[in-house]
């Protein structure tokens, strides 16, 4: 049984369709890459599974159970956990505030602590106290992480985790994952920095037009010829 | 039939009046996405000034109208537009409904100014007077005709500009896509000014329409934007199609209701409950229904960054102001009159009522127009209750009344921002037309609330009942920073700041929320359970609920300080008139006027001086001026050239008005620094060389004069030297970029294009 199993997921905007019936697995322990051109649907089939979004059919299971009509703060409780493209902090309260809250609704029992190890971890202690709305776009999507990881989620989904980040911070970033999978977590990784999603990923799904036309491993992707077209054009 | 075909027809016309104002109501807030409280206000304004030119200059109707609708209406929203509204942007909705509030404020306040009430009654008469036609064997004046007619042409009209003129396809894009407008060259504030200026012209019309079928009196012409906000709520506030029939829905409704109400089969009571204030509920439950039935507000992320910030109150500053307010308050009230001491003690019942917003809308983010209407539900309960006002009685009433607002938050919570906040206005109504009226709850017009009775200690008078209401608040406002700090407080500022961050990282959005509403609800109701005195349904009146949340915003809704200083200022204001008459008009628009400037300092009053007190350290030059004032002010008192009074008043005024103001001032472009600096000086030697012990016979009013000094020298400085922050355009991210350019990536960028030489 996958951690995450998403099965004929669909979505219509009107006429449009955003998302057109996508399978997709997440494995305990490793680093699953969703990557696709602007407007492929990575977006969306992020906030069907996160409960922001009605899927038009299909269904998403986390652990085996049925959660597709679940609402957000449900499916966090199951162990879902993510954080968003354009970002999502609670601009008023500190960072530290900010991972607390989060720990708080956890229920954790040693949230001090909890809290003091996860700045520690995405490396931003230095900037506790400071007001989360005044942060840098890099500081922030790392403080977006520690926020998505105290409340012990078991599946992460990471939203351009990279984008904003300098080369320093997308290397530790890396790091990081890696530590979060040999912990036993499982992520889901929507990216456009392609060394990062080729450097830590496990398993790569492609999204284009709302449909995956490829999924495989870092090296089997790279040379997949219908990836080549929608990504460059190229004749297949 | 006949009858029937008559009301179908009276229903009809008064259906095309509610679709021109709810049309005028739409194209706003597609263009620019306020929802204009203050537009009813607009329609009553142009209507009294037609009557000032038709019938007491006595112009010829079509030159008056004329005058009235193509010049002075669209100038009036080109002039709200431009110095009001734009500065709205980048702020929270709570602000930008507080501002229309403040623009109703100020319209109402400038009616009753120019045209007092008590002067002779105004004549208004319909278009063509007493000419009627007959279609169907039914006579229908000329009046009715044309309003129809008027409806039918804005129709017309507003279809014909929206879909055929390039003002109209901007302006449909500005409401698809603001940013995106800007960066393909639209001018999002020039189809602004169009919109506001056009919302205006419908609601004059309206408003000219209605008070010819009325009569020309403020209150329903104001009112009259409850069934525009129910239509276009019907339209979803975006199809004009939908809105027009939804206003013909309720001008039937209004209609038929009048028809039957009158036949001998129709009930006059529903279970022992009087429904005689049905018939002006009708547009509310209309309302209130539609908004029940919008679609659950999704979950949208999305870059919402607000202006407004406040920090956590520490609990040495929280219990240091509590116990200094409480002293304060002891040490004066042995100087005051019982008539003055009666006045402050109603700005503290103005301050509780003001801080049940703080933990609700500063804090979570959540608007509610009804504060006073839970007051008069914890005036009702602590009246009712066994015990006759023992503590036991008022733990009750707050729970009760806490309950009451948790029930009426549950149907409201699907909803958010807006839709929100007008279904909390739409309960306020309902509750003050069907239960406030009822011989249930004020009984014979008004009711004795019991004095809060503790054991050994008698507080059965003025004096007793002042330190009672200031200790009151100060645990109510302790208890409130208690919530901020707590883990609650936290997830009220994730509930306002991220929603949808919130929810997936597990809050339940709905039990935050009704936890708000029950406890701002149980803050409110000991805004009333402890008048201990009689009190009227009118006290707890909707409309007496929007002074308050708009001085509680200006003060700072965030801060239990803010509400202090926004219930006191709103106390003062009441009472100006009767001290100073002669500025009886000043206070009728004074807390309009300091409202709309909202969107310059969304963080209100008592935020911002603190702030500019931490921004004064270091600051030695400055520091050592404003020791020089204060020894000055000092030293002219100790050679009795002014009075202890004089010191006391120029004193604080130097203090609170003059020194937070001091660095921007200094760091302000040379002209706006003169003329702030000459008005802060007119200022200070207002307060010096009135002869305070004279002039003014009582404490009480020496302090409400002190209190409007600084609201009018030390906020209208800020003002002065404030620039509107430049507001945010089109967001980066829409062109591919992370952070904005800077200034001199811009002109390395022109440079490199060649733009500039």
């Amino acid at each position: 049984m996958s951690l995450l199993e998403v099965r004929g997921v669909m979505v219509r905007f009107g006429g449009v369709m955003a998302v057109g019936g996508v399978n997709l697995d997440v494995q305990a322990g490793e680093v699953t890459g969703l990557i696709g051109p602007n407007g492929a649907g990575k977006t969306t089939l992020f906030n069907v599974i996160s409960g922001m979004q009605e899927p038009t059919a299909g269904s998403v299971h986390v652990s085996g159970v049925d959660v597709t009509h679940e609402a957000p703060h449900r499916r966090a409780k199951r162990g879902l956990a993510r954080t968003f493209q354009r970002l999502e902090l609670f601009s008023s309260l500190t960072v530290r505030d900010n991972v607390r809250v989060a720990a708080e609704l956890a229920a954790l029992t040693n949230i001090d602590e909890t809290v003091d190890n996860l700045l520690e971890k995405v490396g931003v202690s230095d900037l506790a106290e400071q007001t989360a709305g005044d942060l840098p776009t890099g500081s922030a999507r790392l403080v977006e992480i520690a926020r998505a990881l105290a409340t012990s989620p078991r599946l992460l989904l990471l939203d351009e985790p990279a984008s904003g980040l300098d080369e320093a911070e997308s290397d530790r970033l890396g790091v990081l994952l890696h530590e979060l999978t040999d912990e036993g977590l499982g992520v889901l990784l929507v990216e456009h920095d392609m060394s990062l999603v080729m450097h830590v990923c496990d398993r790569i799904f492609v999204l284009d037009l709302g449909l995956i036309i490829a999924n495989g491993t870092p090296n089997e992707i790279q040379h997949d010829p219908k990836v080549l077209h929608a990504y460059l054009g190229a004749p297949s | 039939m006949q009858e029937f075909l008559t009301f179908t027809i009276i229903g009809l016309s008064t259906g095309a009046i509610y679709a021109v104002v709810a049309s005028g109501l739409v194209v706003t807030y597609t263009t620019s996405g306020i929802f204009n409280l203050a537009h009813g206000a607009t329609g009553m304004l142009a209507a009294f000034t037609y009557w000032q030119l038709r019938f007491d200059w006595n112009m010829p109707a079509p030159l008056a109208l004329f005058i009235t609708l193509f010049v002075l209406c669209p100038l009036f929203g080109v002039i709200t537009e431009r110095f009001v509204m734009r500065g709205l942007q980048g702020t929270s909705e709570v602000v930008r409904l507080s501002v229309t509030v403040a623009l109703f404020a100020f319209m109402i306040g400038l009616a009753n100014w120019i045209w007092p009430s008590d002067s002779s009654r105004k004549a208004f008469t319909k278009f063509f007077e007493g000419n009627t036609v007959s279609i169907l064997g039914i006579n229908i004046s000329w009046h009715k005709l044309i309003t129809f007619g008027c409806a039918i042409l804005v129709a017309i009209v507003l279809r014909l500009l929206l879909f055929r003129t390039r003002m109209g396809v901007a302006m449909r894009a500005v409401v698809d896509d603001r940013s995106l407008t800007e960066l393909n060259g639209g001018r999002p504030d020039r189809v602004a000014m169009f919109a506001w200026a056009l919302s205006a012209m419908l609601a004059g019309l309206a408003g000219i329409l209605l008070a010819g079928e009325q009569q020309l009196n403020i209150e329903p012409l104001v009112l009259l934007v409850i069934n525009a906000y129910a239509a276009a709520i019907i339209g979803r506030l975006k199809n004009l199609p939908m809105t027009f029939a939804g206003a013909a829905v309720l001008g039937l409704l209004d209609a038929y209701y009048l028809e039957f109400s009158d036949k001998s089969w129709f009930p006059h009571s529903i279970m022992g409950f009087g429904i005689s204030g049905m018939r002006a509920s009708i547009p509310t439950i209309v309302l209130f229904v539609a908004l029940l039935a919008r679609p659950q507000t999704r979950l949208r992320a999305g870059i919402v960054r607000f202006r407004e910030q406040n920090k956590v109150p520490s609990w040495s500053t929280s219990i240091m102001g509590a116990v200094a307010l409480i002293t304060i308050t002891i040490a004066i009230s042995g100087m005051l009159t019982r008539s003055n001491t009666l006045l402050l003690l109603n700005g503290f019942t103005f301050a509780i009522a003001a801080l049940s917003l703080v933990p609700l809308t500063g804090y979570a983010g959540q608007m509610s127009l009804a504060p006073l209407t839970f007051a008069g539900l914890g005036a009702i309960a602590m009246s009712k209750l066994p015990g006759n006002g023992n503590l036991l009685t008022l733990i009750g009433a707050i729970l009760i009344v806490a309950f009451v607002g948790a029930l009426v938050a549950l149907p409201a919570l699907r909803l958010s921002g807006i839709y929100l906040a007008l279904s909390t206005a739409a309960f306020a109504v309902l509750v003050t037309k069907l239960v406030f009226n009822q011989k249930q709850t004020f009984m014979s017009g008004n009711i004795a609330v019991p004095i809060l009775d503790i054991p050994f200690v008698d507080i059965n008078t003025p004096r007793g009942r002042l330190i009672l209401t200031s200790i009151a608040f100060s645990t109510l406002g302790l208890g409130v920073v208690a919530i901020r700090r707590s883990r609650l407080g936290r997830r009220l500022i994730a509930l306002k700041d991220s929603p949808v961050a919130a929810a997936t990282l597990g809050m339940s959005l709905t039990r935050t929320k009704l936890a708000a509403f029950a406890i701002s609800a149980g803050i409110a109701a000991c805004a009333g359970a402890l008048a201990g005195d009689k009190v009227s349904p009118q006290q707890f009146d909707f409309t007496q609920s929007l002074p308050i949340v708009l001085l509680a915003v200006v003060g700072g809704v965030g801060t239990v300080g803010g509400a202090l200083f926004g219930g006191l200022m709103l106390g003062g204001n009441s009472v100006l008139a009767t001290v100073v008459p002669t500025l009886k008009n000043v206070a009728k628009i004074l807390p309009g006027t300091i409202g709309v400037t909202l969107g310059r300092n969304p963080n209100g009053a008592a935020t911002q001086i603190a702030e500019a007190y931490r921004s004064l350290m270091n600051k030695w030059g400055l520091l050592s001026f404003v020791t020089a004032g204060g020894i000055g002010i000092w030293a002219l008192d100790a050679q009795y050239v002014i009075s202890h009074w004089a010191f006391f008043i120029s004193g604080i005024f130097w203090l609170l008005a003059v020194t937070p103001n001091l660095l921007a001032i200094v760091n302000a472009p040379p002209v706006r620094r003169i003329i702030a600096s000459i008005y802060l000086a007119i200022g200070v030697i207002v307060a010096i060389s009135i002869d305070w012990d004279n002039a003014v016979d009582s404490t009480g009013k020496r302090l409400i004069a002190l209190i409007l000094l600084i609201a009018l020298f030390g906020v209208g400085a800020q003002r002065l030297t404030e620039h509107a922050p430049r507001v945010h355009r089109a967001s980066p991210d829409v062109i591919g970029l992370t952070t904005a350019f800077t200034d001199e990536e811009l002109d390395h960028a022109e440079r490199e294009l060649g733009v500039v030489l």
